[in-house]
């Protein structure tokens, strides 16, 4: 098994250095790129997409939990993008039943995480411990059924699905991250009264995402 | 509680978007202008009204373990048939609001008010309920959008009144944000007096 991954590493990056060397192949790579840093920070899920703001308002008090819940975005998100798709490319539309999407996606995406829950339980109590609390919470997070639905409107095969979906978990969870720690300072600032609360935090991320629009011109 | 009072309560003491903070993803993703504000609202009220009436029609026939997986298959019916009535009566509303009408499935206003009213009431006060909710959604909703149309675009409703001269930065990302920042602060302002 290790010789065949070693295989087909060796191969790739053969192809790839060839690919440079003649010019052929630098496209897919690039392409490949273009998608993570897009995903990440020029099209980040939550400010700028607007996908996944309730747990984005509802677990940043923390860096801490933060990073749990980022962690376990990400994991269901890659999980869910390779069953999705598989669902799509080998039923939904060899039946012709397109329009099953919504109501298949949530079932599969609520039926994953409640697995993941009993999986995780049974085998790694400590990830369990770690990230077990913000699984339930991640059913109704939209970003995942969203991004799971963006990976078959973009029409991506299996492998810039993955990517595209790890990079934008990858992204959610930077947003999360960076918010929690502005969050953790404001508990201690004199907050006019009528503010406090979800007020000064959305204005906080608009701030954010005033900055994260810096990246605008990175592609 | 009067029928009255159910309608009246999902516009200000409860209303969705201000006072419960729920639903935030379409209240900031389609409230670039006050029309698609308006139609994501009315679509999410739609959904709302259709769901709250037949689970508190099948309440009783949900065993209370898979109520919350039957709720969310009920939920997605819905949005799957408002899904393809847009797409077929309104398409360029279908096209600008996109992404965000198959994930009314995940707007936690419509699940929350199964779980929290439709499942314990009959049939005339929870449609009514999703009346009132609908309402108060569609109007934060189309507020927003009026707000940040007329700060970003310098037109409401499409008609347009001050041309290239607003900062388009209310229409984008950061803008949307902050608009909704400071319309709950004027709210609370308000809804506590």
């Amino acid at each position: 098994m290790s010789s065949f991954n070693i295989l087909i590493g060796e191969n790739i990056s053969a192809e790839v250095l060839e690919g440079f060397a003649t010019g052929n192949i630098t496209m897919p790579v690039v392409t490949l790129f273009a998608i993570v840093i897009g995903a990440i920070f020029v099209n980040n899920v939550v400010l700028s997409q607007f996908l996944g703001i309730c747990p984005f308002l509802g677990v940043s008090s923390k860096v801490e939990t933060s990073l749990g819940m980022g962690m376990a975005v990400t994991f269901v998100m890659a999980l869910s993008s390779v069953v999705t798709w598989c669902l799509q490319t080998y039923v939904l539309n060899p039946f012709g039943i397109g329009y099953m999407q919504t109501i298949a996606f949530i079932l599969v995406i609520a039926a994953l995480v409640q697995m993941v829950e009993i999986v995780l339980k049974k085998v790694s109590p400590a990830l369990y411990q770690a990230l077990g609390i913000f699984l339930p919470l991640i059913t109704t997070n939209c970003a995942v059924l969203g991004v799971a639905i963006i990976t078959i409107q973009k029409e991506f095969d299996l492998l810039t699905g993955v990517i595209y979906s790890v990079s934008t978990a990858l992204g959610f969870a930077l947003a999360l991250v960076l918010f929690a720690g502005i969050r953790e300072r404001l508990d201690v600032e004199d907050v006019p009264q009528g503010m406090r609360g979800v007020p000064i935090a959305l204005i906080t991320a608009g701030l954010l995402a005033m900055a994260f629009m810096g990246f605008a011109n990175l592609l | 509680m009067s029928k009255l009072q159910i309608i009246s309560k999902g516009i200000l003491k409860e209303n969705p978007t201000f006072a419960l903070v729920l639903g935030m993803c379409p209240t900031l993703g389609v409230t670039s202008s006050a029309i698609n504000g308006m139609g994501m609202g009315v679509a999410t009220m739609v959904v709302l009204i259709m769901s709250n009436i037949s689970i508190s029609l099948i309440k009783s026939l949900v065993p209370d373990k898979v109520r919350i997986p039957a709720f969310i298959v009920v939920i997605a019916s819905f949005v799957t048939i408002i899904e393809m009535l847009m797409q077929a009566y309104v398409p360029s509303l279908y096209a600008s609001l996109g992404v965000f009408i198959p994930l009314i499935v995940v707007n936690c206003v419509i699940l929350g008010r199964a779980e929290a009213f439709a499942s314990k009431n009959n049939v005339i006060d929870s449609a009514l309920d999703g009346i009132g909710i609908g309402l108060g959604f569609t109007l934060a909703l189309t507020a927003v959008g009026a707000v940040r149309e007329v700060l970003g675009m310098g037109s409401i409703f499409g008609f347009t009144f001050a041309d290239g001269v607003m900062p388009l930065l209310f229409i984008l990302a950061p803008g949307g944000f902050i608009v909704l920042g400071y319309l709950m602060v004027l709210f609370n302002k308000i809804a506590k007096r």
